[in-house]
């Protein structure tokens, strides 16, 4: 069970083998993880947004779609053809081109992360030496076809939403970076399936997140990660109180699709590479195949980002920004102090010294974000 | 108080609407949505809807008298009668037209306020959905006329009680003919006294 996927793409090659030349073979093989991938992607988007419904309808107490199909399974399938069958319309004084480029352009770097996403044990896509770096690389470009949809489509709120896209995706992107490196220094690799290795001890159960600094990393990972995408509470970029729908304000029919579809496949990617770098990645008690794992942990990640969405208010820009570059950014910046600290060292001092540099971070940041109340002025009037 | 707490507190609140959504009935904070077209609420009886016509027994035995009250009396004019005349040309106590176009009336249960024939009355039918709203919306006689039976079943307390006050009035006009009838056999009593003028 744990290698049938594995079992399956090398069988398929094998009777491919028979009649076809080497490189013929590599060809076919990278395609086959491509085709599987380029599966994989929608049909997770589709479900996601299905499994949003749901759940986002529960906690509301409602029963979310449940028309189409036995609970609303084939729902995804009806709203795919609704999509495809809408009238696509682009403003009179749009950038054409622009315009028809974003929606394609935001895609790729959604489906392209999936390369070195490690979906169980001899799973990963592409195995590069800088996973880690080349995700962080690819989804920082999402923000590029964001704007461009926005200014391509020549409205006002499109731009405020992109611009707040901007702020939000370049602030977010430092802790979540910070927030990662631990997780670097102390596997010494940007391989995510090094990362995964790194985390098989206690029966695969030594994952990151089980660690002091590691906890906290995964906390602020995620976050950052959530904010990465758009996602509520910080979907700034599409708050429909404000600004109608953002940056996709003027998009409809299957270039909007694109762009919800890309939305979920961030919320997927993100999630999958946060449980790869703290959560163990598909490492786990044997009982279950490691892919199991994988999909298990990566989709309680997105439940909790919908169960997010079911609670939370969404922030204020400066809320938001003050979140990112005060509390944030420090305390990524103190975890990878402490993280150090605590690997580094032994016995009573490891934790002695682990406690002083938590409470020493927390004063300090505390003091730190203290609001800046002037003195009080009292005026005389000259005598 | 922690930082964040407030957010843990909500999250817990959602999260207990969650699976109570799956594990306990409506009425202990789980679904409540009743699955409409499938299953159906029970009908309040006091619910009011587009109003229909009664009429005793038959068709023809309807108790509307065409006095028009109901029309003049509906604040955005969707009623339409037409008096009935026989071959003379003398007036009857019944409609030839009676129509009411759904599209414009309100639901406000006026007609059934203002009829002093009972005649008038609010109908539970709401599911009266149509792709031709300017034919088969426009009700006429026809599709207006209900049974007495029809009226009992749906809203019985007032059924009941239009039907007592109908049959009192009844014994009444009974009585009253029985005490003319008796009078007439009698002998003449003496003529009554004038009526109250006003200098008396
Ligand atoms: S319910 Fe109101 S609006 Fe409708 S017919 Fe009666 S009086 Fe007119
Ligand atoms: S329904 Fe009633 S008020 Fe209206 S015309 Fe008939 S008797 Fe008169």
């Amino acid at each position: 069970m744990d290698q049938i996927f594995v079992t399956l793409k090398s069988g398929i090659l094998d009777q491919l083998g028979r009649f076809l030349p080497d490189w013929a073979l590599v060809v076919h093989s990278v395609l086959i993880s491509i085709t599987a991938i380029a599966i994989l992607g929608p049909v997770t988007m589709m479900y996601l947004t299905l499994l949003e419904r749901k759940v986002v309808g529960r906690m509301q107490n409602r029963p979310g779609p449940n028309r189409v199909g036995k609970w609303g399974v084939l729902q995804p399938i009806a709203d795919g053809i609704k999509m495809l069958t809408k009238e696509d319309i682009v403003p009179l004084r749009a950038d054409g081109v622009l315009h028809f480029l974003a929606p394609v352009l935001i895609v790729m770097p959604a489906l392209l992360v999936f390369a070195v996403i490690p979906f169980g044990r001899n799973m990963t896509p592409v195995n590069l030496n800088i996973g880690f770096l080349y995700f962080i690389a690819v989804s920082s470009t999402s923000a590029i076809p964001i704007f461009m949809a926005s200014w391509g489509s020549r409205n006002k709120y499109a731009l405020l939403g992109g611009m707040r896209v901007i702020a939000q995706m370049i602030s977010y992107e430092v802790p979540m970076v910070l927030a990662a490196v631990p997780v670097l220094m102390l596997t010494g690799s940007l391989s995510t399936n090094d990362i995964v290795t790194a985390q098989s001890g206690w029966g695969g159960l030594q994952w990151f997140a089980l660690t002091p600094w590691g906890f906290a990393g995964f906390i602020i990972f995620f976050l950052c990660g959530v904010a990465e995408c758009n996602r509520s509470p910080f979907d700034l970029a599409e708050a429909e109180s404000e600004i109608i729908a953002g940056f996709h304000t003027e998009y409809s029919g299957m270039k909007f699709a694109l762009f919800y579809m890309a939305e979920f496949m961030n919320s997927f990617t993100v999630s999958a590479i946060c449980t790869t770098l703290f959560l163990g990645g598909w490492q786990g008690p044997g009982f279950l195949p490691s892919w199991l794992w994988f999909f298990l942990k990566t989709y309680s990640l997105i439940f909790v980002m919908i169960w997010f969405r079911g609670t939370l208010p969404r922030f204020r820009i400066d809320q938001l920004m003050g979140l990112a570059w005060k509390l944030l950014l420090p305390m990524t910046l103190a975890n990878i102090l402490i993280a150090g600290f605590w690997h580094f060292t032994h016995g009573w001092i490891k934790i002695a010294g682990s406690i002083a540099l938590v409470i020493a971070s927390y004063e300090g940041l505390v003091r730190l974000n203290q609001r800046y109340t002037p003195e009080k002025r009292v005026y005389t009037f000259a005598e | 108080m922690i930082f964040g707490s407030g957010i843990l507190k909500g999250m817990l609140v959602t999260l207990k609407n969650f699976t109570s959504s799956y594990f306990k009935g409506p009425d202990e904070g789980g679904l409540f949505t009743v699955q409409y077209p499938e299953k159906r609420l029970p009908e309040k009886e006091n619910f009011r809807n587009f109003p229909f016509l009664v009429f005793d027994n038959t068709p023809d035995n309807l108790r509307c008298v065409a006095c028009d009250i109901c029309a003049k009396e509906c604040p955005p004019k969707c009623i339409y009668i037409v008096r009935e005349f026989d071959k003379e040309g003398r007036p009857l106590k019944r409609p030839a037209t009676f129509d009411i176009d759904l599209t414009v009336c309100m639901n406000c249960g006026f007609c059934e306020e203002a009829c002093p024939f009972d005649a008038i009355y609010m109908d539970h039918d709401f599911e009266i959905a149509n792709a031709d709203r300017h034919d088969k919306l426009l009700y006429h006689k026809d599709d207006l006329l209900k049974s007495n039976e029809y009226f009992r079943k749906i809203r019985p307390t007032n059924a009941s009680a239009v039907d007592a006050r109908r049959h009192e009035a009844e014994e009444k006009k009974k009585a009253a003919a029985a005490a003319v009838a008796a009078k007439a056999a009698a002998p003449k009593p003496t003529p009554p006294a004038a009526p109250n003028s006003p200098a008396a």
